[in-house]
Formats: C-alpha cells, sequence, structure tokens
C-alpha cells in the first residue's frame, strides 16, 4: 500500500494530487449548480429543498459526501506543500522580474486565488452547511439562501468570490489535463477552450444566485420568502 | 537607427557562493548597436581590467546559441528581452539610447552563484546521469534505418533534443522548477526505440534526482515555454507526466 503510494511524493507525484482532487472538485461544482439551478423554478424552494433531501437520504450521496471533504483538504494541504516547496526553490528574488511577459497573473497565484477561496468556503459552509446539516435548523434551505442574500455585503461577497474561483478553474482546469498528460499539440487548443468555457459556466452560474436573489429579478427572492412550507 | 547608444549597467557582484552580494552601476558610453550583449560584457571587462578592478564573471562558450552556456537574466527576462534567443545571439540594437539594464544571474536554491554571474549548473548534470542516457552493446554500427522510426516520431524527438540545458526554464519558473529541461530529455528517449528498454526506469530516476537537486515543481504557467531559447513545447512536460503515470502504475 505504502509502497504504491510512493509515485505520489515526488514532485510530479504531488502535482498528480492536485489534478486529481482538482477535476474531483470541478465535476462537484457541476452538481451543486445543478441543484441551485432547482432555485429558479419558482415553486416557492420545493424542488431545491426536496433535492437537498434527497442528497442527505442518500447513502450514496453521504459516502461521496466523505470523499468530497477529504478531497478539499488533500487539495488544501498539497497545495500548502507545493507553495511551501516552490518558495523554497528560490530563496533569492530578483530584483527586476517581467513575469507578465511570459505567463497570467492567475497561473502564477493560484496559491493566493485558492486561499481566498478558501475563506469563502468557510464563510458559505457556515451559513448553509452547519446549521442544516450539523445543528439541524429546521427552517428551509431555499428560504434561508433568499434571506441571506438579502444583504448587500454578503451577496457581493459571493459575486467576488465566484470571480475569483472562475479565474482559479481557468488556469486549474487546463493545467490538471497537462498534468495527467493527456495533452498534446493535437488537444492543447481544445483543452484551454473548453476550461475557459467551464470556468465561465461556474463563474457566472454561480454568481447569478446572489444578484437574481438580491435584487430580486424576476421575483426570484419573493417567490421563496412569501411561501411557508 | 543609433551607430551607437549610451547604457547604465547594473549589474549583481557576488564574489563567491557564501558572499551576500550587492548591485553595483557601470556607465556604457558609446556601445555599438552591432555589437552581441556578451561583446558589450567584453567591452566592459576590457575597462575593468585595465582599471585594475576585478572583471565580472559571466558563463559563455560557443558564442553562437547551440552551447547553453550564456545566461544572464537581463531585465527581468532569462537571456533578455527577444524571443527564442540565448544571451550570445541578442544584440544591442534592441536597447534604447540611455536605457539602464539590469543583469542578475539565474535564481534558484539548485543553481548556487560562484561568482557575480556564474552559477553552478550541475544539477542538471546529474539529472542526466540519472538516466539521461540509452544502453547500447558496444561493435558495429547496425545499418543504417535497421531500426524504423516514423517521421512524426522522430521530428518531435528532435524537437526535444534541441534542448541545450542552459537553465532558462528554471530561472524563469516561478517555482524554479526544471519540468522543462527533464521533460526535453525524457521525451525525446521515449520517443525513440532506441530509449524503450529504460522507458520506466529512466523517468523515475530522473524524476528523483530533479527533486533531490531542490528543484521546484511544475505549476503549468507556461513561463518556461515563453523564455526557452529553443523554444522547447511544454507538450514535452505533459508526455514526462504520462510517463511517469505510466512508470508509477506498472508492476517493475
Amino acid at each position: 500500500m505504502i509502497a504504491s503510494l510512493r509515485m505520489f511524493y515526488s514532485s510530479v507525484g504531488r502535482k498528480l494530487v492536485m489534478a486529481m482532487t482538482g477535476l474531483f472538485l470541478c465535476f462537484f461544482l457541476l452538481e451543486h449548480l445543478y441543484g441551485n439551478l432547482l432555485l429558479y423554478k419558482m415553486d416557492g424552494g420545493k424542488a431545491f429543498n426536496e433535492y437537498g433531501e434527497f442528497l442527505v437520504g442518500n447513502i450514496i450521496i453521504r459516502t461521496v459526501e466523505f470523499a468530497l471533504f477529504g478531497g478539499i483538504i488533500l487539495h488544501i494541504i498539497d497545495g500548502l506543500y507545493l507553495t511551501y516547496s516552490n518558495k523554497k526553490a528560490r530563496p533569492v528574488r530578483y530584483a527586476v522580474n517581467q513575469q507578465s511577459k511570459n505567463s497570467t497573473w492567475f497561473s502564477r497565484n493560484m496559491g493566493l486565488t485558492g486561499s481566498v477561496i478558501f475563506i469563502f468556503l468557510v464563510v458559505h459552509l457556515r451559513t448553509f452547511f452547519v446549521p442544516h446539516r450539523i445543528l439541524g435548523a429546521e427552517s428551509s434551505m431555499a428560504h434561508d439562501v433568499a434571506s441571506a442574500f438579502q444583504s448587500g455585503m454578503y451577496a457581493s461577497l459571493y459575486v467576488a468570490a465566484m470571480l475569483l474561483l472562475g479565474a482559479h478553474l481557468n488556469h486549474g482546469f487546463q493545467s490538471a489535463f497537462q498534468t495527467l498528460g493527456w495533452n498534446n499539440h493535437k488537444y492543447a487548443s481544445a483543452i484551454k477552450t473548453a476550461g475557459t468555457l467551464y470556468a465561465l459556466l461556474i463563474a457566472l452560474g454561480f454568481s447569478s444566485f446572489p444578484i437574481f436573489f438580491h435584487f430580486d429579478i424576476m421575483g426570484v427572492a419573493s417567490n421563496i420568502l412569501h411561501t411557508t412550507l | 537607427m543609433a551607430e551607437s547608444i549610451n547604457l547604465k549597467l547594473k549589474i549583481w557582484r557576488q564574489r563567491n557562493t557564501k558572499d551576500s552580494g550587492h548591485f553595483e552601476t557601470y556607465d556604457m558610453p558609446g556601445v555599438s548597436t552591432h555589437m552581441s550583449f556578451l561583446e558589450m560584457m567584453d567591452v566592459l571587462n576590457d575597462r575593468l581590467i585595465r582599471d585594475g578592478k576585478d572583471p565580472v564573471a559571466f558563463d559563455h562558450d560557443c558564442r553562437e546559441g547551440i552551447c547553453g552556456m550564456c545566461s544572464m537574466y537581463i531585465n527581468g527576462r532569462a537571456h533578455g528581452p527577444l524571443k527564442g534567443t540565448t544571451t550570445c545571439q541578442l544584440h544591442m540594437r534592441h536597447f534604447s539610447d540611455g536605457e539602464t539594464i539590469t543583469i542578475e544571474p539565474w535564481r534558484a536554491s539548485a543553481f548556487p552563484v560562484i561568482k557575480d554571474l556564474v552559477v553552478n549548473r550541475s544539477a542538471f548534470d546529474k539529472i542526466i546521469a540519472a538516466g539521461g542516457y540509452i544502453s547500447v552493446n558496444t561493435g558495429n554500427a547496425p545499418d543504417a534505418n535497421s531500426l524504423p522510426v516514423e517521421k512524426v516520431k522522430a521530428d518531435e524527438a528532435f524537437d526535444a533534443a534541441a534542448c541545450i540545458g542552459c537553465g532558462a526554464c528554471v530561472a524563469t519558473c516561478k517555482n524554479a522548477s526544471g519540468m522543462l529541461f527533464l521533460s526535453a530529455k525524457v521525451s525525446h528517449l521515449a520517443l525513440l526505440p532506441q530509449g524503450e528498454p529504460e522507458r520506466k526506469e529512466r523517468v523515475m530516476r530522473m524524476i528523483d534526482a530533479h527533486d533531490e537537486a531542490g528543484l521546484g515543481s511544475c505549476t503549468n504557467t507556461g513561463a518556461c515555454e515563453a523564455e526557452c531559447p529553443k523554444e522547447i513545447s511544454i507538450s514535452h512536460i505533459a508526455r514526462l507526466n504520462r510517463e511517469y503515470l505510466r512508470a508509477g502504475m506498472s508492476q517493475e
């Protein structure tokens, strides 16, 4: 067991862990987005709440949830380790360094964007996951979403975090394919385009909720807030 | 264009590995725009020697862009501002009159400064020694074309083999990672039948040597391929990763 894990300890191996957990989290985001879209059903949040209850009640989903938290933790720990060891590889910095001439800011600052996303994640879990899943709140999840986004501060934090997440994913998605070796001259541009489209979908998709609910666009917020289930 | 320009050089001076080092500024009046960057350094050193001062130590050898000896981080770019060029092939016409040029050595813990702009790149030699070779029986040379190689693969292998081991990838990479160099070496042998017998062992051992040297890991920023004087593609890094997965998953 330990011997077979040895390959994940090298510099390339640790990147493989980053790539695999990253792609797993990419898949999770799609599932999460699908669930959230049920908030737009204009049924007073019924479908969204039922979907949430279905997830909680399903044994397979509960198991995958452990893998999800494991994946997030592994992605963070591995990312921290890589950032630390990569900083150590250049103890003396350049006096003049024109990095913008050869790479994008977001590709060089995945650790920074990742850290901000982590802070967002803590806030996000504190608002929705902890009260409902750990403290066993009785209120409807859809109702909580709609009321949380009435705060301008809270809604704008969400939008900012989601745009940053999009930038993180724009590099991360194609980077994961490169690390897993699924990249060559033939596929490179297709993978990059797919990654950008994916990042846009996630960033814009998730940003739409705080925007729509804060400004009550098309009555999405009042539809839920004025319904008692 | 002016035939000669006046420059100010801000050069990193460091007596030895242990010295903490500092920048020194030199006025360079009347630099011919036809000179190469290294020729300009020669002019400076000639003057320093005449003045009884210590000349600036820098690496150089062939001066025709194929040996990989010249280095220098010029105005924040490995081998200077020109794409696909070594420092010796960079000419002074790419700089403007009155400019201050900052010259630093490659910066990486794996490349300690020996003196001024000269760094110790033996980390690369250790990576090569770990697997950048093929084992062949000595004897008569085999008949030509006895080992068929597809044209596409031969071309791809040749592109990788164009690596001159200058270390610009490490110098440029924000993580001081040697992945582009390492991948070029692994890739060019993995593509050819001659490299087949040691294929799995090679990638494992070369990555171990890379990590032991204290070089960083790749975060796919693509900076190395943008600054590589031989314009080696990061698709070789993808191939390296593929080779690594293949070797790591296999039973041996």
